[in-house]
């Protein structure tokens, strides 16, 4: 019983780094990822606006201290300007196949 | 042994000229023939549209649908754009503070030449539009630019489209490097997916023209532009080709690029030149 017992905190403080709230540093870890990712982007002349959306609010809920909404914020940030980095990779062949012959 | 050496011999004989051929295919799929371009792009729409008159096509969204069209030829006896043209022609006749006009700065007194533009300028290496050379007068001539996508560009465009009615575009390209790669560039940007939508120009005007996207009607691509600049109701006013490229990127959710930027120039030039021959329409009105 004890050793269960024991276990069972085990288990619970393994989990609890994972459901603790973000902090400022987690923030600005995941909006530089996402700043740099949207500067290539626009280096490539496709830069979403939803990416830009995405950048702006993180930066608000970081202003107002909501670390946890401003790091999720970036991290969508972050995958909108990745997934238009593919798009523009891809399209550098793929457009030839929507033109009329 | 000797019968061995020929069979060998003859084989790879067969194999080289095999790959030669593919190559040859190969570099001739990737030519680029704006010439057998705008035929294949011409016929597509009068293929699809067989009921459309050909010189009809500039007319957008109006040309896919009886009752708009009917709608809009009542619309036309008292056209939107019509204060656009009154102030157009004001402007182009005013003199600039150093007593020139815009009519010194283009062929003919700048008077039905619109379906000559966008032109490739050999000296500059680059596409010029009619919106870029009419800012370049104003600055030659000492006045501050327009906005590319505001009333006064498009006042001056209205008029000066409405000079060349009804004469076919006329869009050259020279034989030069440099200008087939911008209606090479122009082609692509025309093509490519972009924005979060991840649609094309294509994929709206090419693959759905005369289907609905919302409440709104699809124009084709073959002619798009001859009717710039147009009145659209939904801005409740005047709109220059840039304005309407900008929008596009936007409405895919793609930041758009800047008014004039060289992916415009191109794509203008492009869509310009797969429409030779058919009328210019400008100022146009849409809904």
């Amino acid at each position: 019983m004890k050793r269960s017992l024991a276990l069972a905190m085990l288990l619970t403080l393994s989990l609890a780094p994972s459901a603790r709230a973000a902090n400022e540093a987690d923030y600005k870890a995941a909006y530089a990822a996402a700043e740099a990712a949207s500067k290539e982007a626009a280096g490539m002349r496709n830069q979403w606006t939803v990416t830009v959306s995405a950048l702006a609010a993180a930066k608000k809920a970081a202003d107002g201290g909501d670390f946890d909404r401003a790091a999720a914020a970036a991290r969508e940030a972050e995958a909108l300007a990745k997934a238009s980095i593919f798009q523009a990779t891809s399209e550098k062949e793929a457009w030839k196949a929507m033109e009329i012959r | 042994m000797k019968q061995r050496a020929t069979v060998l011999l003859g084989s790879a004989f067969v194999a080289l000229a095999t790959l030669a051929f593919a190559a040859t295919r190969v570099v001739a799929a990737d030519k680029v023939d704006p010439v057998a371009d705008a035929r294949a792009f011409q016929n597509f729409f009068f293929q699809k549209f067989p009921n459309v008159k050909h010189e009809d096509f500039v007319n957008g969204p109006y040309s896919m649908n009886e009752d708009m069209k009917r709608q809009w030829q009542e619309k036309e006896e008292f056209p939107p754009y019509e204060f656009a043209l009154d102030a157009g022609k004001e402007m182009f006749s005013t003199p600039f503070k150093n007593g020139k006009t815009y009519a010194d700065c283009f062929p003919n007194g700048g008077i039905g030449i619109r379906q000559n533009y966008p032109y490739f300028d050999e000296k500059e290496g680059k596409v010029v539009t009619l919106e870029l050379a009419l800012n370049r007068c104003r600055e030659t001539n000492g006045e501050a630019p327009y906005s590319y996508v505001k009333d006064e560009m498009a006042s001056l465009t209205a008029y000066m489209a409405y000079t060349s009615r009804g004469k076919p575009m006329d869009i050259k390209i020279p034989d030069d490097p440099r200008a087939l790669a911008a209606y090479e560039n122009g082609k692509r940007y025309f093509y490519t997916r972009r924005g979060q939508m991840n649609f094309s120009c294509a994929s709206c005007h090419v693959q759905s023209p005369g289907e609905r996207i919302r409440a709104e009607t699809l124009a084709p691509a073959l002619g798009i532009l001859n009717a710039m600049p147009i009145y659209r109701s939904e801005w409740s006013g005047m709109g220059t080709t840039s304005r309407r490229f900008v929008t596009c990127n936007s409405q895919t959710r793609a930041v758009p690029l800047e008014p004039q930027s060289d992916e415009y120039r191109d794509v203008e030039y492009f869509l310009s030149y797969v429409a030779n021959g058919l009328p210019i329409s400008g100022p146009g009105a849409r809904p």
